[in-house]
């Protein structure tokens, strides 16, 4: 891999970082293809090295950052944008902790340059809930103890949230799916699959809110 | 038995005793008593099997029996944690979260050598590089042995790839990283050996040259010190009734003799928060945030090394993401912080990254255990012999012998652990030191034991198993599990084989007095506890409010719980299953002393005696004129002083007598149930029984776990909710180490060839089997709540229990963890090859 001039100046940070790792590289390959045409289309001048002004739509506020290129989407929520709900656990692409939502799709945040989440809609942990009114996924998480340290809760609860989006009637090996990739130390896995089947169903009877 | 248990199923059907009993307070006895103590009658035993009263003398100032479960209305039933609102809102705040005003970011220097000798560090370029504040090098590296007479070098020698011996401390994380990297460090590479077998030959390169020692922490691990020690192989540490001979003529009035052996891997930690601090070193007051399991053991160890007052050490660990016993203390990143925070005289931030983690912050060390166990016809054991050779790297405390010696009684036992040392990472405790990997080579062997003589595994440990609790735990989970259908070894037909397999566990009911804490009730209504005490995840934020509101009659979510900060009253660190046991007491005692205070104020307002007073369901009331009464909030208003409050500490357990000892062997404290404990205010046994059933695909190796029925005791169980959580991951972790988990070091380069997540596998939700986690309730009346842990128990026998359903499905053992589809296959191959077919 080159890097910076001739690919727009964007360090391939998270690319040099997965790239061989075989668990992540077939969602690695996607966003990177797809990064890559997005960039070719915007721009072919060089960014970068030094902090560079950009703009993200985070749960739905725009907010402006003067970022390094190579920042990840990540980073730049928990350091500059201080919403640290979003957790930094392998910073690889293996244990889906930094899961947030761009355009309604989960990703992981520690893969993503910020640089490419201009112009998308991004949905953290922080903008789940609508005001005080939690999001049932959220509600069932706390019901049913779906949590023990709570470090994957946040990346967990994005995947979960975000399957009931794409299926209103999970089976529970629908669930095991859509978490498949978010590592739990704790052992709560079972209490996971639980509150989301629980949540599908509060949501199902009207009571939800998303 | 099924009203002898909490499931998590029916949470609400709480248990209903054929003679519900309700406590009362005995008169004093009179004369000859120690003025001190006050007798009163407790229950004791097992809810749903017998419970009786049992007479107690207690410190006075105890509060009064604690009735049980069934008759208390915050105590005992399914509560929420008070924090899942900020832990699914990504609002708790972890160590890795803390950011403040000017706050540098850090990144240390490891060593990409196993074994080398520093001859100079060169810090020129990276202290030119931008954004640079200050670069520390340290002289000695923490959490691992130590080698007599190597103090005073200039340079840490290099013992493992991974040791951590300087840090950099620049304006953003980025800069940290490059400058770590501009450090310029001249090794002399000298020869390593990361093997066990190797290790222990006479020619090896040697891991330290002189004698070695590592002291455990508050979670344990750790050797035992003054050790022999020959080449890298250090011991034995002996244990059992015949250290001094003998254990040859014992086997000779067996009637069955087997002989065993089993290995396991080297698990790491791998907490999702890594090991990480934020320094901030002011003149007048260090604050360090840490994602820790004891805040007094970071607190206490920094003020050694700075050689500060302990009071001007202030620790703090809002919410931490695991630990798993590997979080004591400050160790090389909390030290190399601090240093930075100094020097730089700004906050520093030191998260360790991923690799780090696996390489230098600890693991579950090897073992290779070798057993020989004899008994009678008739299933009693006369005699068990133990040899373990394990590695803990450059640390010590391999041990993997406590099982053996500790679960079922026998005239004769002997055990040897030896600690052979390699140039591989420290082990650290971990979940139950030592217990996982003995449990998976005992109870294998005791199965093995049970198929030579012919009994049913069951049945043999209802002759050699004397704990109450786990023969009533047998009998729901054999229910459970149905194992009355359970097949002959390997008789399914076809590639997939079905099998049911169990084992068992022993865990110390221990506790720590150093555990303090301070309840506050305010002219507002408002209700806290404070104590240094962190929640590690396992909810004891939750089971505190809990208690505080049962004492004062109030919901758990009216109490505001303020822990996890030395600036409170001294919590215990939370290792070895202590926390709930520790300071759910003082918490009860501390809420008891507040409310007498509070309803002494009050009585003379509504013109009643203090002791005609109750607190219950928000409300103050009179028991003889109910018509007399007001809510909690309006009394509140009414006290003399805008706050009262009450300290309590742990007390000792309440002493029992011998006769009751003999009546219930499991109130003991020490007896065959061992537990080095720090500051121990009392111990005795815990149990555990766990069964599972797997499927294993014979072509293809791979062992699915589909059901596990985990039956456990803890005393007084006081979350349900909370408590089969940690259940669930007491087994998950446990299923994780047996399928799944090698820290893997290529012999070669003594390098970790796996030091992340996606290579170094741990279970995920795909791999889960259905889990029924079910609580029995026993009481002792040993302390005023009568709660013990559960964190370490639960994880005790899983890998055993999968070990022995495995065996039964395909009727061969593999005997090592991680049970990978190669191990399965070659063991299988084996199995062919000796039966005179072809694999």
């Amino acid at each position: 891999m080159s890097n910076r001039t001739d690919r727009g100046g964007l360090s391939r940070r998270g690319f040099l970082k997965g790239a061989g790792v075989a668990a992540a590289t077939t969602a690695l390959l996607d966003r990177s293809v797809e990064a890559l045409a997005q960039e070719n289309k915007e721009s072919r001048s060089v960014v970068g090295p030094g902090a560079v002004a950009i703009t993200l739509k985070v749960n739905g506020q725009h907010k402006d950052f003067q970022i390094e290129p190579s920042a990840t989407l990540a980073e730049v929520l928990r350091v500059h944008a201080d919403m640290t709900g979003t957790k930094i656990v392998c910073d690889r692409g293996s244990c889906s902790a930094c899961t947030v939502w761009i355009d309604g799709k989960t990703v992981c945040s520690c893969m993503t340059l910020a640089m490419d989440a201009r112009g998308r809609e991004i949905k953290t942990i922080e903008g789940l809930a609508q005001g005080e009114h939690l999001h049932p996924v959220q509600e069932q998480f706390i019901e049913h103890d779906a949590m023990q340290c709570g470090f994957c809760t946040p990346g967990m609860i994005m995947s979960c949230a975000n399957l009931l989006e794409r299926n209103k009637q999970p089976t529970l090996d629908d669930v095991k799916q859509a978490c498949s990739g978010n590592l739990c130390r704790c052992g709560t896995y079972p209490r996971v699959f639980e509150a989301t089947l629980a949540a599908a169903k509060q949501m199902k009877g009207g009571n939800g809110n998303a | 038995m099924p009203d002898a248990q909490i499931s998590d199923k029916s949470p609400a059907a709480a248990p209903v005793p054929e003679k519900p009993p309700i406590p009362q307070a005995a008169a004093p006895k009179s004369g000859g008593e120690k003025p001190e103590t006050e007798s009163n009658m407790y229950p004791v035993g097992i809810a749903g099997v017998d419970i009786h009263q049992s007479r107690r003398d207690v410190p006075e100032g105890e509060p009064p029996p604690l009735a049980i479960n069934d008759q208390l209305k915050s105590i005992g039933k399914p509560t929420p944690r008070v924090d899942g609102r900020a832990k699914v809102t990504g609002a708790a705040k972890y160590t890795a979260d803390v950011k403040l005003p000017g706050m540098l970011y850090a990144r240390m220097l490891t060593s990409p050598h196993p074994h080398a000798k520093i001859k100079s560090i060169d810090t020129s370029a990276a202290e030119k590089a931008p954004g640079v504040k200050a670069i520390h090098l340290l002289d000695h590296t923490f959490g691992m042995a130590q080698e007599k007479g190597e103090e005073g070098n200039k340079y840490p020698l290099v013992r493992f790839a991974g040791q951590p011996f300087a840090a950099v401390a620049a304006d953003t994380q980025q800069h940290a990283d490059n400058a770590a990297r501009m450090i310029n460090v001249d090794y002399e590479i000298l020869p390593f050996v990361t093997d066990i077998e190797k290790a222990k030959q006479n020619d090896a390169p040697l891991v330290f040259a002189g004698q070695a020692e590592q002291k455990g922490t508050a979670g344990g691990g750790g050797g035992p010190a003054g050790l022999s020690q020959s080449g890298n192989v250090r011991g034995p540490a002996k244990g059992g009734n015949k250290q001094d001979g003998g254990i040859d003529d014992a086997f000779k009035d067996a009637d069955v003799v087997v002989e065993t052996e089993y290995h396991t891997s080297v698990q790491t930690h791998c907490a999702l928060e890594t090991h990480g601090f934020v320094a901030d070193w002011k003149p007048d007051l260090l604050t360090v945030w840490a994602s820790t399991q004891g805040t007094g053991s970071v607190r206490d160890e920094l003020a050694a090394v700075f050689n500060l007052p302990k009071s001007k050490v202030r620790v703090i660990t809002e919410y931490m993401g695991g630990g798993f016993g590997a979080k004591f203390g400050a160790s090389n990143p909390g030290v190399l912080a601090t240093h930075l925070s100094k020097k730089a005289g700004a906050p520093v931030r030191l998260m360790c990254d991923r690799k780090e983690e696996h390489l230098g912050t600890g693991n579950r060390p090897s073992s290779n255990q070798k057993y020989k166990i004899g008994a009678k016809k008739d299933g009693k054991l006369v005699a068990i012999q133990c040899t373990n050779y394990g590695t803990a790297g450059v640390g010590t405390g391999a041990g993997a012998t406590a099982v053996a010696q500790n679960i079922y009684p026998c005239p004769a036992i002997y055990t040897e652990d030896y600690d052979v040392f390699t140039h591989a990472g420290p082990a650290a405790a971990f979940r139950a030191p030592g217990h996982p990997q003995a449990a998976f080579g005992f109870e294998q062997s005791i199965d093995e034991l049970a198929e030579k003589l012919g009994i049913d595994p069951l049945a043999l440990r209802e002759v050699i198993d004397q704990s109450e609790a786990r023969s009533v735990e047998r009998k729901i989970g054999a229910e459970k599990i149905g194992w009355s259908n359970r097949k002959p070894a390997g008789s399914d037909a076809g590639p997939v084989k079905r099998g049911i397999g169990m084992a068992q566990a022993i865990w110390y009911r221990s506790s720590n007095r150093d555990s303090h804490c301070e309840v506050r009730i305010t002219q507002d209504g408002s209700v806290e506890l404070l104590s240094g005490v962190q929640d590690i995840g396992s909810g004891i934020r939750t089971v505190l409010a809990q208690v505080v509101a049962e004492e004062l009659g109030l919901k758990p979510s009216d109490i505001t719980i303020k822990i996890g900060d030395t600036s409170y009253p001294n919590g215990p660190g939370s290792g070895g299953s202590v926390t709930t046991n520790s300071i759910t007491p003082v918490a009860r005692d501390a809420a008891w002393k507040v409310k007498q205070e509070m309803l002494k104020q009050i009585a003379p307002k509504l013109g009643a005696r203090a002791d005609d007073l109750t607190l219950a369901d928000g409300k103050v009331a009179s028991k003889s004129d109910p018509s007399k009464g007001m809510s909690f909030k309006a009394a509140a208003a009414k006290l003399d002083t805008e706050q009262i409050a009450a300290r309590a500490q742990r007390v000792q357990d309440y002493p029992v007598t011998e006769d009751q000892q003999q009546q219930q062997p499991q109130l003991a404290e020490g007896g065959g149930q061992r537990r080095r404990g720090r500051r121990g205010a009392g111990s005795g046994g815990l149990g555990g029984v766990q069964f599972v059933q797997v499927a294993v695909d014979t072509d293809t190796g791979v062992i699915k776990v589909e059901k596990v029925v985990a039956v456990h005791d803890c005393g007084r169980p006081m979350n349900p909710l909370t408590l089969t959580s940690q259940i669930n991951g007491g087994i998950i972790q446990g299923l994780s180490y047996a399928l799944f988990e090698n820290r893997i070091l290529d012999r070669n380069t003594g390098l970790m060839v796996n030091p992340n997540l996606e290579q170094y596998k741990i279970a995920g939700a795909k791999e889960m089997p259905e889990i029924e986690p079910i609580v029995i309730e026993q009481y002792w009346g040993r302390s005023s709540t009568d709660a013990a842990g559960i964190g370490e128990p639960a994880t005790v026998p899983t890998a055993a229990a999968i070990g022995n359903a495995v065996y039964n499905a395909i009727g061969v053992r593999v005997r090592q963890t991680p049970m990978t589809p190669a191990a399965v296959l070659a063991a299988l191959a084996q199995k062919d090859s000796s039966n005179g077919r072809s694999a």
